[in-house]
């Protein structure tokens, strides 16, 4: 085991941001810290740091009381979603930063250094750009920057602190393969915090999911998809449609339509079943909800229905785009059929 | 960078208000500067010259020199300290401390010097102790020191203040996960960032330091060649009638302001520009 959380707790004033977490990293793993503003996920993440200390509990990495040492001693590389770069400095002098600020008996030589940088500069392709500022950099290469100078201290954890949110959606999409890459390469363990439940799944070994000060649910991405372990963790993970309907076995019924169910325990009885959009069968005849279409969206290769019920609720149903699409239009009457829909003991 | 929405002006109403904001500036500040100057060199360059030859004026010059060059730095180490502590620390009493660093610039100058003649004075309370320890500190330079430190205090923090409340911690949270000492993280990372405005801050410290009448007034006891500062200096000439003598120390002290005003613009202009 690489890295053991035990029982955090940590407030500010009154506010509780962290009541017991607990959870463990294996050694190069990559696990992400999913939640909203406010559920402790980067306090977490600073408290792993050495930046926050915990009210209680116990942080161990390699056998090691974390908490006994200062955010220098631990030798954590932490990378920030303003980059936080040197602004005064040049990318190269940034990058050298934690080698050259070393004691003198601990410090590599120049030329040591300076091939560290080359080196780092060249995994995260800016070797021509050592000589500029930060300023002069876009977004994506100051973040790649931040992530070459956390490297160069061969740190014995890489803590990410939402990387990416300050950036567009298409360089977010690359510097997330490219990330991954990049951790493939290092084998460093990776705490990645993020409130993009896609960047999640996509990314992380494993993903915990956090909930007001606790871990709601951790779990490797196929299986908090297929076991969320509450209507929290299947909102968050992705758009959800509710239905009511009644418990039967490992199946729900409702709307004269029987639908396999993932059945957690302690739900029985009349309840709310969840499913996904991804996950419903549209057809022209019944049985099934019965839904108008009330509007269409384009969504790459699919396109997505918002359709209205008889009784006002809405639901939301995925489909490729392809010949049906006339048929499918606004207005357009149809049966929705879950594949597959969840039911959950914490009915909300 | 700043963005500007100003526009050309178009309208006559425009130009009337520009009119009058400028003249407006020139009455009350241009002319009597001017004035300055004219009344210095009346009799010549010779005559203008000759008031610095005067031991009184030289010890004034020398006296207001050293004043400023203990209460500046002094106030820069308090301003940046204080500055990084109320801008990278939360703590209880923030607020107070943060308003406690403004009341020089919201109080009268005579208090700011009359609260150490009342602290040291002969009568004060502890002169007495301090007296029979051997120690003065009311009518000399430490005095005046005193009075000038309190008077400017609020420069270079304010100046700081703003400017590291925009920068934020992250910087030095990095510099510190990266295995920086807290020192090193000042003078590596904290410092080159301030540079600029702690000089900005500086200079109008020194420009104050330097040009303080009131509080220094109180606290010198006008000790001719002694405890005159420029400022106390000028007026014992005007008091004495000797004008030209007086608008030539003055004279000092207007230039005083014009190079801090150049310089002043100096930095904002280097400010204004994308940091390389």
């Amino acid at each position: 085991m690489s890295l053991i959380v035990e029982d955090i707790a940590k407030r500010y004033g009154r506010f509780p941001a962290l009541k017991g977490v607990s959870l463990h990293a294996e050694p190069g793993e990559f696990l992400a810290l999913l939640g909203p503003s406010g559920s402790g996920k980067t306090t977490l993440l600073r408290v792993i740091a050495g930046l926050e200390k915990p009210d209680a509990g116990r942080v161990l990495f390699e056998g090691q009381d974390f908490l006994a040492l200062s955010p220098r001693e631990r030798r954590v590389g932490l990378v920030f979603q303003h980059y936080a770069l040197f602004r005064h400095m040049t990318v190269a002098k940034n990058v050298a930063f934690g080698l050259s600020v070393r004691p003198a008996k601990l410090r590599p030589s120049r030329p040591e250094i300076e091939a560290t940088v080359k080196r780092l500069l060249a995994l995260v392709q800016l070797e021509d750009l050592s000589e500029r500022y930060p300023a002069q950099l876009s977004g994506g290469q100051r973040q790649r920057v931040a992530l070459a100078r956390a490297l160069a201290i061969s740190p014995r954890m890489l803590l990410l602190d939402e990387p990416f949110g300050a950036l567009d959606a298409k360089v977010r999409q690359e510097l997330r393969h490219w990330l991954r890459r990049i951790h493939n390469e290092t084998g460093i363990t990776t705490i990645f915090v993020t409130h993009d439940q896609e960047e999640a799944m996509d990314l992380a070994d494993r993903v915990a999911v956090l909930r007001e000060g606790r871990i709601e649910q951790i779990g490797t991405p196929q299986n908090l998809e297929s076991q969320p372990a509450s209507t929290y963790v299947f909102d968050f993970l992705g758009q959800s449609n509710q239905v009511v309907g009644e418990v039967a076995g490992s199946d729900v019924r409702f709307a004269g339509f029987t639908a396999p169910a993932v059945v957690a325990r302690g739900a029985s009885g009349r309840t709310v079943a969840w499913f996904r959009p991804y996950e419903t069968l549209i057809s022209l005849e019944g049985p099934g909800l019965e839904v108008e279409v009330t509007s269409t969206l384009v969504k790459g290769a699919t396109v997505r229905l918002e359709c209205t019920a008889k009784d006002g609720q809405i639901f939301a149903a995925d489909f490729a785009r392809g010949a049906s699409e006339a048929i499918h239009g606004i207005g357009a009457q149809l049966y929705l059929r879950p594949k597959r829909v969840f039911v959950f003991p914490d009915v909300s | 960078m700043r963005t500007s929405t100003a526009t050309k002006p178009r309208t006559l109403s425009a130009w009337v208000i520009i009119g009058l904001a400028m003249a407006w500036l020139g009455l009350v500040i241009l002319l009597p500067l001017a004035s300055v100057f004219v009344e210095a060199f009346r009799k010549g360059v010779a005559v203008y010259l000759e008031t610095f030859k005067d031991p009184d004026a030289i010890a004034a010059i020398k006296l207001t020199l050293t004043v400023a060059a203990i209460a500046v730095p002094l106030n820069a180490i308090f301003g940046v300290v204080a500055a990084w502590t109320l801008t990278k620390f939360e703590f209880v009493g923030k607020t107070l401390l943060l308003s406690l660093i403004d009341l020089p610039f919201s109080m009268s100058p005579v208090i700011s010097g009359l609260v150490w003649v009342l602290l040291f004075g002969a009568n004060g309370w502890f002169g007495p102790q301090l007296e029979a320890m051997g120690i003065s500190v009311i009518f000399n330079l430490t005095g005046i020191v005193l009075a000038t430190i309190l008077v400017t205090m609020p420069f270079v923090a304010r100046e700081l203040i703003p400017l590291m409340q925009s920068q934020g911690v992250d910087e030095e949270t990095a510099a510190i996960t990266l295995g920086a000492s807290g020192l090193r993280t000042f003078l590596s990372v904290t410092l080159p960032n301030i540079a600029w405005g702690l000089l900005y801050g500086v200079l109008l410290c020194n420009a104050r330091a330097m040009g303080e009448f009131g509080a220094v007034s109180v606290v010198s006891g006008h000790i001719r060649g002694l405890t005159d500062t420029m400022p106390l200096h000028v007026e014992v000439l005007y008091n004495d009638y000797n004008f030209v003598a007086a608008f030539a120390v003055a004279s000092l002290l207007a230039g005083l302001a014009l190079v801090t005003l150049v310089l002043k613009s100096l930095l904002e202009w280097r400010f204004e520009r994308p940091t390389l």
